[in-house]
């Protein structure tokens, strides 16, 4: 009567460390408060410029990996260690993942931006910020849900 | 202004959406009654649970759904724990923890992760739109619930059916 077992057919094996989750919880939060800045100041040079910026970082998380952005070494540097030691490490690649869906959002919103379409490029930055908030807020990555739903429907 | 209104109304539809996941994930929803279930029992029509096994083996079940998903483990002989995970999935990880810490502490309780993405036919063909989606399944191989969403160890181990069916 005992049949225990754990078996996994096909699935990724456990990396044996990971990253802090509050690095890239940091990182949404960061990313919420130039979002909210590009909105108010949409249809300005200074709100296309912030959404190049925004554009930049995502790019940055998404090719070099979370580990290596701005937001990463100043959550290192100086709230890191203010914290306690992490429960549990996350794999880096859900929210690196997160990050290319953003730099998508954000191209969008560049291109809108840089063509006139004010509103395109401000609907597009909303969804980025709806995204990010809920990063930041609950650490869940909407990406990441919605790539086996794209997954789905696509293949 | 209007730009400040966009990004509150983007924050709130966040919060409230944040919060109905908070509150839902991990919590399991019935979907079939467990072999064996006492309504069968009082009704007098209740099979042994050998026959009730060899006949569910012969109708679709949640297991024979899975397929190929399936074919290196055997169902646990009190539940088996299927778990549907993908790679961007860090929920998906603290699942993977919770199931095995039950199945290796609950005799007769199995674990099964699936990759999603890598069986899409078992995916649609059970009906799984998010992952960690984990469905209990009983002895004969139906599903009796399912959570979205990582659950805690005691969602787990209040949802699988009790030991002594017989």
């Amino acid at each position: 009567m005992s049949t225990t077992a754990s078996a996994r057919t096909g699935a990724r094996p456990e990396a044996g460390s990971g990253i802090d989750p509050r690095g890239p919880q940091f990182n949404a939060a960061v990313t919420v408060v130039v979002l909210v800045a590009i909105l108010v100041t949409a249809g300005t040079a200074v709100g296309t410029v912030l959404t190049a910026v925004q554009a930049a970082l995502f790019a940055w998380g998404a090719i070099g990996g979370v580990q290596t952005t701005i937001h990463a070494k100043v959550f290192k540097a100086l709230i890191r260690p203010r914290l306690a030691s992490p429960d549990h490490l996350e794999d880096p690649a859900p929210p690196r993942f997160a990050q290319a869906v953003g730099l998508g959002f954000a191209a969008v919103a560049l291109v809108g931006f840089l063509v006139g379409g004010t509103t395109v490029g401000t609907v597009a930055i909303a969804l980025a910020l709806v995204a990010a908030t809920l990063n930041a807020v609950f650490r869940f990555c909407l990406g990441c849900e919605v790539y086996l739903l794209i997954k789905r429907a696509t293949s | 202004m209007t730009g400040l209104w966009v990004a509150l109304a983007a924050i709130a539809i966040a919060l409230v959406f944040g919060t109905f996941r908070a509150l839902t994930d991990g919590r399991f929803r019935g979907t079939h009654k467990p072999a064996g279930h006492p309504s069968l029992v009082e009704e007098g029509r209740h099979p042994s649970l050998v026959e009730e096994g060899r006949r569910a083996r012969l109708e679709t079940t949640a297991w024979t759904q899975l397929g190929a998903a399936a074919t290196s483990t055997e169902l646990g002989e009190r539940a088996t724990l299927v778990q549907f995970s993908s790679a961007f999935c860090a929920p998906c990880r603290v699942t993977r923890r919770v199931l095995s810490d039950v199945a290796e502490t609950t005799p007769g309780v199995v674990h099964l992760e699936v990759d999603a993405e890598h069986h899409l036919d078992a995916t649609r063909r059970l009906g799984i739109l998010r992952t960690p989606t984990t469905l209990i399944l009983d002895p004969t191989g139906r599903e009796i619930a399912r959570a979205a969403g990582a659950p805690r160890k005691d969602q787990v181990l209040a949802t699988i059916p009790a030991r002594d069916l017989t």
